[in-house]
């Protein structure tokens, strides 16, 4: 029972993560067409940052600073990249993203080299929140919770409750007419960009100390947020809301299972020996599968329900 | 009309012979070991990138994990060969390429199955998934992938063939290489020109009034991915046999990257684009990582660059210059160019001057001390010269560069009036 609570408790937060992630990616691939490959850079870039500001001047202006940093390079990357390539389409675009992403990666190795650097927990987070059943849940996990959580509300309201968000979303589905009544869309596009970017930077921010900080960070979770937003389906927030919480805790709960169909064939009374054929699919636990079940999840949904749980388009 | 056909034939059979007769004289002219192993690799990429290609460039399906094919290929044909080796099995090495290619191929069914059910954007995110699913697949499975080490083999097995070809020697694999290729080479452009490679091009650049006509672009799609899946699996045969190792790496995400960026900046709208590619690229990649830490930085440098600015890639740029060598005005252009290059020069210089002092100070000066050697130089990366030198150069390089656009398109602009309605069209 403990252990199915706080995996839950992990898990939801991992999925929270997620779709602080995904969900700028959705953002920006449902307004403006373009998948961004570069955006776990910019979550890598977000904790980089993060780590550079909280040992100068401390965690908290680190979380104001650093996301706002990162906005403010996605909107430049926007304005005087993403731009120019715009009329060759949209695989160029892609394509721009994916050589970033190399560009943000190299950066990263000579900014602040080859290896992990200890980017912390700040010490009033660094503390059991509760204990459940004997077993620890850290603070720092509810604290990642209630920014997600929040971030969440916040953009919410500002897409459903305010006259920017009803530009945005004019602008999402009537560019032309929202231009023709003298909005410049081009610079909402600008500030989406920017805005899903600086998302991915505050993702960095507190992912960056729960995880850890290394030039391989943004290639570990890029290929799970597309897993995601292709799930969800192509540019529904719904979808990857909840392809983010799915992914998170089957994800959280698989590397703490040790349990193989060796085992569920003993229930069942059979015995598996090394000569029954595909020994070697019998004998894998559950634990070391973990890392390809959101792949095999995409693979599945694919193949019963190719727009996505949310989603609305064929495509 | 018939003069002309006639002409246009014998332009081929010269272009096809020429190609054939310099991969046979090549290992004349460079015959040193190196060179010999450099060029039997370039060859096996130029395949992978050729068949990388009938995807983007010819069907427009941008694919993320191209290397699962060549990789699972590649590991087929080891496995195949160490049959051979072991007696347990009969079979040529010779037609290993073909073993290699057949499992690309089935791959490429069962995993196209999945894939191609989309195109665009969502065809490029789900092929990641894919080739992560498989790199991952490759750590669990350490029996058939051979775990972190991989799997090695002895391509001297089997029977020699012609009683003396037994694959030893580095120059006997190349001709290996090189007959594959030109092999590859000439059914990849043959598949352009049947139905379904025009078909291809068409589901590109209009998928709607495809299905309008009455073709399911999803199968079209899927058909053009298995041929791929085919060659891109020759070329893992032909990479196993020249390297008799196979490992994770091979079906890595890094290799569908590379592939993705030589086959781009050679050009897509090319058949050739992706041989220049693999030759210009796989010898910059081979020569730089020898000698700077940053040649990733520079290939990720020159490949957004031409994105951004050259989107025909260096086939494109090179297929430009057609009509002015034709209407033989090219030489109007020349003092155009040559100060676009100059610019170039001092503004790369300056860019590797920067790059390398950065390099250098990030990850070897707390070891080696601040003075570093650039070709010959001694710099002290912490003193200031250099990095006066850097802005020197790079202030000196915008401004030939801006001055040089300015001459290269008002020529651009004479030349090809002069042209109008003569060449150019």
């Amino acid at each position: 029972m403990e252990f199915f609570l706080i995996s839950l408790l992990n898990g939801a937060s991992y999925g929270l993560l997620l779709f602080m992630l995904s969900s700028g990616l959705t953002l920006i691939f449902s307004m403006m067409g373009v998948l961004n490959f570069a955006h776990a850079s910019f979550y890598m870039l977000g904790a980089y940052f993060a780590y550079q500001v909280s040992r100068e001047v401390g965690f908290w202006w680190a979380l104001v600073i650093a996301p706002l940093v990162v906005g403010l390079l996605g909107a430049l990357v926007e304005r005087f990249m993403l731009r120019r390539v715009h009329r060759f389409g949209h695989v160029p675009e892609l394509l721009l993203t994916f050589g970033l992403a190399y560009l943000i990666e190299e950066f990263v190795h000579l900014a602040w080299g080859r290896s992990a650097v200890e980017y912390k927990v700040p010490a009033a987070l660094d503390h059991p929140l509760f204990t459940l059943y004997g077993t620890n849940f850290p603070a720092y996990r509810g604290f990642m919770m209630g920014i997600s959580l929040l971030m969440l509300l916040a953009i919410y309201l500002l897409l459903k409750r305010t006259r920017i968000g009803l530009v945005i979303q004019a602008s999402l589905t009537h560019p032309g007419m929202v231009e023709a009544l003298g909005h410049n869309v081009p610079r909402v596009f600008m500030g989406v960009f920017g805005g899903g970017c600086a998302l991915a930077g505050l993702a960095g921010v507190i992912g960056g100390n729960a995880f850890v900080t290394e030039p391989g960070m943004a290639a570990a979770v890029g290929s799970i947020i597309f897993v995601v937003a292709v799930v969800g389906g192509m540019g529904s927030l719904t979808g990857a809301f909840i392809a983010s919480l799915l992914i998170g805790v089957i994800q959280t709960f698989a590397v703490a299972l040790d349990y193989s169909l060796l085992n569920l064939a003993s229930l069942a009374g059979w015995q598996l020996t090394p000569q029954t054929p595909l020994y070697v699919v019998w004998k894998l636990t559950i634990a070391q599968v973990a890392p390809i079940l959101p792949y095999l999840f995409l693979v599945l949904i694919l193949i019963f329900r190719p727009r996505g749980l949310m989603g609305t388009r064929e495509g | 009309m018939m003069a002309a056909a006639q002409s246009k034939s014998r332009g081929r059979w010269l272009l096809w012979g020429g190609y054939g007769l310099l991969l046979g004289v090549l290992p004349l002219l460079f015959h040193q070991g190196f060179a010999l192993t450099l060029m039997c690799q370039i060859g096996t990429v130029m395949i992978f990138s050729l068949s990388f290609n009938m995807l983007l460039g010819q069907a427009g399906m941008l694919s993320f994990g191209h290397a699962v094919y060549a990789g699972l290929g590649a590991y087929i044909a080891v496995h195949t060969l160490n049959f051979i080796g072991k007696g347990t099995i009969v079979f040529p090495v010779t037609l290993l390429p073909l073993v290699g290619g057949l499992a690309g191929a089935f791959f490429g069914v069962l995993f196209g199955y999945v894939t191609t059910k989309k195109s665009g954007t969502p065809f490029a995110m789900i092929t990641l998934g894919i080739g992560e699913l498989v790199a991952a697949m490759a750590l669990m499975f350490p029996d058939f992938f051979g775990g972190e080490g991989g799997i090695s083999t002895n391509r001297v097995a089997g029977s020699p063939l012609l009683g003396f070809i037994t694959y030893g020697p580095q120059i006997q694999v190349y001709y290996l290489v090189a007959a594959w290729l030109f092999v590859c080479t000439a059914a990849l452009y043959a598949y352009t020109q049947t139905p379904l490679g025009r078909i291809a091009n068409a589901v590109r650049d209009n998928p709607e009034r495809v299905e309008f006509i009455g073709y399911e672009t999803r199968r079209v799609r899927y058909l053009v991915l298995i041929i791929s899946g085919f060659f891109a699996g020759v070329s893992g045969g032909l990479s196993a046999i020249n390297f008799e190792i196979v490992s994770a790496e091979n079906v890595s995400a890094i290799r569908s990257g590379t592939v993705l960026l030589f086959t781009y900046i050679g050009g897509i709208g090319f058949f050739f684009g992706p041989m220049i590619g693999s030759i210009l690229l796989g010898l910059f990649v081979v020569v730089l990582s020898t000698i700077t830490n940053a040649w990733l930085l520079y290939l990720g440098l020159f490949f957004v660059l031409v994105v951004m600015y050259c989107p025909g890639g260096i086939a494109g740029l090179i297929m430009l210059q057609v009509p002015l060598v034709r209407a033989r005005r090219l030489r109007a252009m020349l003092p155009a160019y040559a100060l676009a290059a100059l610019a170039g020069v001092v503004l790369l210089a300056g860019l590797i001057l920067a790059v390398e002092m950065l390099y250098y100070h990030a990850l070897e000066a707390a070891n080696a001390g601040p003075v570093m050697h650039l070709i010959g130089i001694e710099l002290n990366v912490l003193s200031v010269p250099p990095w006066i030198a850097v802005a020197v150069l790079a202030v000196a390089g915008f401004a030939l560069l801006a001055a040089a656009r300015r001459l290269v398109a008002a020529r651009w602009e004479r030349v090809t009036n002069g042209l109008a309605g003569g060449a150019l069209r």
